[in-house]
């Protein structure tokens, strides 16, 4: 069972407390994009094998949407974070650089692998 | 006016642990910025409450407040004071960005007492009820069974259950089934 930590109200809640909302930090593309723009964010998502960001919300408990960075593989949860964000906080990233080398998620990756290239 | 009774009107059930539907009880939904000194100042004044922490209640003078989201607060009053609650922190939160709702008629509250409440809530609640997890003061917004549902305990060891009228009949089934003398578990005991 997937048991995340809201980070509103510090609740330990497991996965019948909550609603998954898919994919975070889509960017929106609403009037005056490209059709393909407008395409791709509508109907183009991630389905990694891994490191994975999703949105959350604590249905039955304070409401509130949250984000949740975990591994689709192993079910771990790298951590969780509120929504008013655009991009994963860095000590999160940091984490996640620690325990998958060389992930990559959209335009997020691995610090080091960021580095070499 | 129409005679107001709670959504069981009394009922009782003694298992495990005693269920009872708390008759009719005041409550109202604050929302705002909790962080707000004026808010706070407006709560201590017509509650004698401070501002709880988050997941916590705090009950002063006949009243509790207890934390709900990060900008939801539910304030318990007796039935009859509510309407002038409700009008005095209006009258005090008139400069402020804040809503104060009489929500008594929309919500249903229950106790659950006794040796197995523990136990009894959870059965039907995704919680960690052990003492040292769950103590008086603590409050948690959760499900109960199929239904949306809050609870907190009181100094005196009793629960305070509040969830949505409309579903306040299932939940006191609910509980009673939980609560069957025959369907003791013995786990927190």
């Amino acid at each position: 069972m997937l048991i995340l930590t809201c980070p509103y109200c510090g609740a330990t809640a497991e996965e019948t407390e909550l609603q998954a909302g898919g994919e975070a930090h889509l960017k929106r593309f609403g009037p005056g994009s490209s059709d393909e723009e407008f395409h791709d964010y509508l109907f183009v998502r991630e389905n990694p094998k891994g490191v994975h960001f999703e949105r959350w919300r604590h249905t039955n408990g304070c409401g509130k949407w949250f984000h949740a960075a975990r591994c689709t593989t192993s079910l771990e949860v790298f951590g969780t974070y509120p929504a008013q964000t655009t991009e994963p906080p860095q000590d999160i990233q940091d984490k996640i650089s620690k325990k998958r080398p060389g992930w990559s998620w959209r335009e997020f990756s691995c610090a080091s692998a960021k580095d070499a290239s | 006016m129409s005679k107001a009774v709670s959504v069981l009107n009394g009922a009782r059930f003694s298992g495990l642990a005693e269920v009872a539907d708390a008759g009719l009880v005041g409550m109202i939904t604050l929302r705002g910025d909790l962080e707000s000194s004026a808010v706070a100042a407006a709560v201590q004044s017509t509650t004698g409450c401070a501002i709880p922490a988050v997941r916590k209640t705090v009950e002063a003078s006949g009243n509790s407040v207890s934390w709900m989201s990060p900008d939801e607060l539910l304030i318990v009053t007796a039935y009859d004071q509510v309407a002038d609650l409700c009008a005095k922190l209006q009258e005090a939160l008139t400069q402020e960005h804040a809503l104060v709702v009489n929500v008594s008629d929309a919500r249903s509250c229950f106790t659950l007492s006794g040796n197995g409440a523990r136990e009894v809530l959870g059965k039907v609640a995704p919680v960690d009820f052990a003492a040292d997890q769950f103590q008086p003061g603590d409050f948690r917004r959760s499900r109960l069974a199929q239904v949306a549902g809050a609870f907190w305990l009181d100094q005196g060891g009793a629960f305070h259950i509040v969830c949505f009228r409309s579903v306040g009949e299932y939940v006191f089934n609910l509980l009673k089934t939980a609560a069957d003398p025959d369907a003791g578990v013995g786990v927190y005991s």
